[in-house]
């Protein structure tokens, strides 16, 4: 359990709500949190190393750049689990893939340059191996925020 | 496409993770022939555009106190579904709200991914947003197990 402190709290407010866009944002960072910069730096990369922090970037619009993307689930038996999820994961455009709780019991996500690419991948996928895959497509986006509030709990 | 090829390295680097130093854009300024302030310049319109959607850290929300993480899938009938996907996108413990296109057999077309800290405030979030939006039936799919979690890698190759 890794304990977080105020300061430790604002800096992953900043950093993921409104973190600087400038040449020294770190800087900038730790003159509105009034830490050293070189502190604030050590503080971010042992909150980088606990596994706090996934990644410090940007996050693209997929669809701005015309790549297409959907929710996938099938149905794979226990004892193929293992296999059937190393044949997925090993695609480069599957970004998150997860056991759940329900008849479905894999359910993945596929981004690929154009729809038609998805769908001979994913075609491709159900042919090697012989289970059929329930695809869901966006048709409304409402909301996509990958922010958290810190201020509730300090617990980890 | 919707940009050129100096976007195209910034996104790639971009996409990635930011070295954690005083001057995060500098070794990618040099590799370009740029200055700081032109790499800068061109973030700030790649976000005007809406091709990067947001601008910083990604954490890993499991190790960050949200333990009750469910995605929850609601059958939404055509003539409910704006009003449904607004009123759940009002709720803060709400990150991800969809419409989707999915099998009649299936039928839950709306989903959405529920932050919770405990399963009493999971149940308590779903009974808000079934008396607010009047949806009467919804499965919770809850996760046993990460199998895979990267970030998508849009732009490959070499420079």
């Amino acid at each position: 359990m890794y304990i977080l402190d105020d300061k430790d709290r604002s800096i992953l407010d900043l950093l993921q709500n409104d973190f600087p866009l400038a040449v020294q944002p770190y800087l900038e960072m730790a003159n509105r949190i009034g830490l050293e910069e070189e502190e604030l730096l050590s503080r971010i990369a042992e909150m980088k190393a606990k596994g706090l922090i996934r990644r410090i970037g940007g996050i693209i619009d997929s669809r701005n750049i015309g790549f297409y993307s959907t929710l996938c689930a099938l149905t794979v038996s226990e004892a193929r689990i293992e296999t059937v999820a190393a044949t997925i994961n090993q695609l480069p455009g599957v970004t998150h893939n997860y056991l759940r709780d329900h008849d479905y019991n894999m359910w993945f996500t596929l981004t690929a340059p154009s729809r038609d690419d998805a769908l001979k991948t994913l075609q491709e996928l159900e042919i090697l191996l012989g289970l059929t895959i329930m695809k869901m497509p966006a048709q409304k986006v409402f909301k996509i925020k990958v922010s958290f509030d810190m201020g509730v709990s300090n617990e980890l | 496409m919707n940009y050129d090829e100096d976007d195209r390295k910034i996104l790639k680097l971009l996409q990635g993770d930011l070295p954690v130093e005083s001057r995060p854009f500098r070794e990618l300024a040099q590799a370009m022939n740029l200055s700081e302030e032109d790499i800068i310049d061109r973030v700030q319109n790649l976000q005007q555009k809406g091709t990067i959607r947001r601008w910083g850290a990604v954490l890993r929300h499991q190790q960050a106190g949200f333990t009750a993480n469910a995605m929850v899938a609601w059958k939404v009938g055509a003539e409910q579904g704006d009003e449904a996907g607004n009123i759940m996108a009002g709720f803060k413990e709400i990150s991800h709200c969809y419409l989707r296109e999915v099998p009649d057999e299936f039928g839950y077309n709306m989903f959405s991914m529920i932050h919770a800290r405990s399963d009493q405030e999971l149940r308590e979030l779903i009974d808000k947003v079934l008396e607010q939006t009047g949806l009467t039936d919804y499965i919770v799919i809850k996760s046993l197990r990460e199998l895979k979690k990267a970030s998508m890698e849009y732009i490959r190759g070499e420079d």
